[in-house]
């Protein structure tokens, strides 16, 4: 009996389960349509075992779960199809297909273990059906196939038991089989694949891609943040043409197919919710429920049958939406798009490699650019962005005013060129980043840095406008940067705001801008390599702690040059939990201190709460936003210090170079003055 | 806000200018003129038309009108904003293009800014136009309550939040305030799709007033800062929060629109504002504004 049945169950399951799949292509392919490349699907192995599985790593317990379910349930299947489907009943393989159905049963009872009390970012429903039927299908092919290799061969023959196998295995085929192609939880392995070979970023699995910026080089093994990241960091946000008839996406079908790919293949682990700085502070966002909205979205139909954490303050089960529906509001609130900071931790811990900042951003821009409803003080930003060439409406004459005293050369003088175009940023109109510059500054002097500024000709970069959706305005900005820029001589372009450095390193080269970018962290670490910097290393003992800005680490895996920075002053650096690219966002990036969703907690106080876990008495940045964001908590807390003040605290004067700045006058009136 | 029956039947108009931004006096929307805007769409909504009187060339200018434009969005419908560029120098004269294009253009209700941002910006464009056209003319509308075939119901704007309900008959003119409903947003989407079209056959004569002119920079001088001596903050507070105000006026009401004219002309008269002999001209202002 079984010999007929298995054979009829497992291809009448694979026929099904194709048809289903064909069903799920057809869902993928009302997306923006882009040439295909039909050989990339040969990379998902390599991209499989080398890139996903380094992500699913960091949880080393679940890799293993999954290595030994997953890697025995596609050898169990494919063994199944040979030897019951065409019935090759070798004893070598029926001993192959009983040691893989056993190492599945393994992998099962580790995945129903985490089951019995499912952590908050877990989703139950299908998902909680799925680890039982990981165990229905090992144990029933296990029975099975016994007898291929001569055990209790009379046992199986007929009757009630066989009947109750037949079952198991017809319970585990619909589940893994057909519940593959018509969206049950195992969709992911079928839509993951393909995503993996059909991604949207190709840099991100190659570390020798010609588009990656590698980080300084420095070294640094701290086990809390250290993480051999594989492929590049492509973070660059994708140009959008301005010419298209409508401009980001309104419905689900205006995404680019390979993102409806993407969405399908969350396997709704929840490690986006788990890292989410704007679902831990209350905001109503959460990562993991907005890709599956937009699954919801892609097929059609309502949240009600998702089973996870929903957005915190918003009811699960009201919202629906088809793929030629608008998104917002009634699948997603705007208020969820706004909430998000940008700060990639879900891109980064997600074991699928979903982009969902791409997909807010791209969401955004059709609000922005289409519907012109960017939140009040968003709106506000990029009107000034375009009246005056920086967020806050200021003259951009008084860039500068903080140097007066300073005497900064402009480039504008030094046609011949100089070393380092030092780039200000918009903190330069903030008294807190000033003094920030100000430090920056006597360290490029005692370093004798040949340096210059634009002054005046320098403007936003144009992260805000972007991140907030305005293409319009940040091509606008970047334009005009990149014809500034081209008007000059100079060999890097160093920073001391994450974000212009991001921007320009990273974004501009799509439109015609290619320089070397340099962090300011880098550049001090590379001074003090070349010993043209000299410090006095503290003698008091202080614990200090280092936040990483997002747009530097995450973005641009630049952790090693600031911890070099806080090594060379001798600062004994207790690493916050969340470190390096686990870092939690201070709350400032991509315009969230602008939309200011309304949440239970702020994101900068949680941050503080890191900070304080480590005992530290001062937390060192290296970002304006992140100062001005972890400087809004309340006192009493740890003091903030940007790398560069640290630096320029304790470095040793030159005589000469003091020389140079403060004329004799000036220090006999100073010497007349009582202390 | 607006039963949409009577803003159909009504047609609208909002006439804009090229805006200059205080700091960088860089074009833009000029703030009133964009709240006029704002008041036709909700009028309106998107058969609200735009007129602009300037220099069809003018790269920097289409940049600004398309900003108006990208207004025309959350309206219902997707129907693109509409301008018609009435072509002239800066040399001419605007109120002559515009009173003439008006007059053919079966307008009822003409929204602006009450002055602009650039140019002469002397405010005196509603009332030139108004006097040409023979239409009525209001002055620092903060909200239209409501329209029909022949009139409109407005909220003029007084010191200290105030508002003094008006009645006025169509067509008219409406010179919005600075405290209306703020603008909406600018969309780069709407702002491409909207047209911008060059109206042909315009007359335009140039303006021989201001020929006569001489102008010279503005010079910056010291404002007298208002101290307050008070220890007390509320005081203090209260000072700075204050806005001018008229005090010792009279409110009259239950009056004919001529027992009004008097009154108003007799304390024109005592203010030695009027000479003696009587103008007819302001008479009918003054009794068009108390209705």
């Amino acid at each position: 009996m079984l010999q007929t049945l298995l054979p009829i169950l497992i291809f009448a399951a694979l026929i099904v389960g194709a048809i289903g799949a064909l069903r799920r292509v057809r869902l993928w392919r009302q997306g923006r349509r882009s040439p295909m490349v039909w050989r990339r699907i040969l990379l998902i192995p390599k991209r499989y075992l080398n890139d996903l599985h380094h992500v699913v790593a960091r949880d080393k317990a679940m890799a293993h779960t999954h290595v030994a379910t997953a890697g025995g349930f596609v050898a169990a299947m494919a063994l199944a199809v040979v030897v019951h489907g065409f019935g090759w009943r070798h004893p070598i393989l029926g001993g192959l297909l009983l040691a893989a159905s056993a190492a599945m049963f393994v992998g099962a009872l580790a995945v129903n273990r985490r089951r019995v009390k499912p952590p908050e970012k877990l989703s139950r429903g299908p998902w909680q059906r799925l680890s039982k039927s990981l165990l229905a299908y090992s144990v029933g092919m296990f029975l099975i196939s016994l007898p291929l290799v001569g055990i209790a061969p009379a046992l199986f023959g007929g009757g009630v038991l066989a009947v109750l196998l037949i079952a198991l295995v017809a319970w585990g085929v619909l589940e893994m089989i057909v519940g593959m192609g018509w969206g049950g939880p195992m969709k992911h392995a079928f839509a993951g694949s393909l995503h993996l070979a059909f991604h949207r970023r190709p840099e991100r699995f190659d570390d020798r891609h010609p588009k990656s910026i590698r980080p300084s080089g420095h070294q640094f093994d701290q086990d809390a943040s250290h993480d051999e990241h594989r492929g590049s960091r492509s973070t660059a946000l994708f140009p959008l043409d301005l010419n298209a008839e409508k401009l980001g996406v309104e419905k689900p079908a205006d995404f680019q197919w390979e993102q409806l790919l993407g969405f399908d293949a969350c396997v709704q682990c929840g490690r986006c919710q788990a890292v989410c700085p704007a679902f831990a502070a209350g905001q109503p966002l959460n990562p993991k429920k907005l890709i599956q909205d937009m699954v919801v979205g892609m097929a059609g139909g309502t949240d009600s049958g998702y089973a996870g954490s929903g957005y915190p303050g918003i009811e699960v089960g009201k919202h629906h939406g088809a793929s030629a529906e608008p998104i917002v509001p009634q699948l997603v609130e705007a208020e969820t798009l706004w909430a998000c900071t940008t700060c990639r931790a879900c891109v980064e811990e997600c074991p699928m490699m979903i982009e969902h900042v791409d997909a807010i951003v791209d969401m955004r821009r059709f609000i922005t650019l289409e519907r012109g409803e960017t939140p009040e003080k968003g709106a506000a930003a990029i009107d000034n962005l375009i009246a005056t060439d920086n967020p806050g409406g200021l003259d951009n004459a008084s860039r500068l005013d903080w140097a007066a005293d300073l005497e900064i050369p402009r480039i504008q003088d030094r046609p011949e060129g100089v070393d380092v175009l030092l780039w200000l940023g918009d903190g330069a109109f903030d008294m807190r980043n000033q003094r920030t510059l100000r430090a920056l500054v006597k360290i490029l002097r005692a370093g004798n840095v040949d340096f210059a500024v634009l002054g005046d000709e320098e403007r936003d970069s144009g992260d805000v406008a972007r991140r907030l959706g305005d293409e319009a305005t940040f091509q606008r900005l970047a334009e005009r940067n990149i014809a500034t820029f081209s008007r000059y001589r100079f060999q890097r372009i160093v920073t001391a705001d994450p974000h212009s450095f991001h921007v320009i390193g990273r974004e501009y080269p799509a439109f015609g801008g290619e320089y070397v970018v340099k962090h300011h962290s880098t550049f001090i670490a590379e001074l003090f390599d070349a010993g043209r910097l000299s410090v006095a290393t503290s003698e008091q003992r202080e614990t200090i702690t280092y936040h990483d800005p997002c747009y530097l680490g995450r973005y641009n895996g630049e952790f090693a040059a600031p911890r070099q920075v806080l090594a060379a002053l001798g600062l004994d650096v207790a690493e916050m939990e969340r470190s390096g690219y686990r870092s939690r966002c201070c709350g400032g990036g991509g315009g969230a201190a602008l939309s200011d969703v309304p949440g239970k907690a702020r994101i900068p106080d949680m941050r503080m709460i890191d900070v304080r876990e480590t005992g530290a008495t001062t937390v060192a940045v290296a970002c304006p936003q992140c100062t001005a964001m972890l400087e809004g908590v309340v006192e009493p807390r740890p003091q903030i210090k940007d790398l560069a003040e640290l630096v320029a605290d304790a470095l040793i004067e030159q005589p000469t170079a003091a020389d140079d700045i403060v004329s004799p006058a000036d220090s006999e009136f100073f010497d007349e003055v009582p202390a | 806000m607006m039963p949409p029956d009577d803003a159909n039947s009504v047609s609208v108009f909002a006439l804009v200018s090229s805006g200059r931004h205080p700091v960088s006096g860089r074009a833009g929307r000029a703030r009133e003129d964009a709240r006029a805007v704002e008041m036709g769409l909700m009028l309106a909504g998107s058969a609200l038309k735009l007129a602009h009187a300037g220099d069809a060339d003018d790269g920097a200018l289409r940049d600004c009108l398309e900003a108006y434009l990208g207004m025309f969005h959350g309206l219902g419908d997707d129907r693109p904003g509409e301008l018609s560029l009435l072509p002239m120098t800066t040399e001419d004269d605007a109120v002559a293009a515009l009173s003439e294009w008006l007059a053919n253009s079966g307008a009822r209700l003409v929204l602006t800014g009450q002055r602009a941002e650039c140019g002469e910006g002397s405010a005196m464009l509603p009332y030139l136009l108004a006097e040409r056209l023979g239409w009525s003319v209001v002055a620092g509308i903060a909200a239209i309550e409501s329209v029909d075939a022949g009139s409109a119901t407005l909220l003029q704007a007084l010191p200290q939040g105030q508002r003094r309900r008006l009645d006025v008959r169509l067509p008219c003119l409406v010179a919005v305030d600075a405290v209306a409903p703020a603008p909406r947003q600018s969309a780069f989407g709407p702002a491409r799709r909207g047209s911008i079209n060059v109206v042909e056959g315009i007359e335009t004569s140039p303006d021989t007033a201001r020929r006569a002119w001489q102008t010279q920079p503005a010079r910056a001088r010291p404002r007298r800062l208002k101290v307050v001596k008070s220890g007390n903050a509320r005081d203090r507070f209260k000072a700075a929060a204050a806005k001018s105000s008229a005090s010792g006026g009279q409110v009259l009401s239950g009056l004919t629109p001529d027992q009004a004219a008097e009154k108003l002309i007799d304390y024109l008269r005592k203010e030695k504002i009027l000479r003696e002999e009587k103008t007819p001209s302001i008479s009918e202002e003054a009794s068009a504004a108390d209705q």
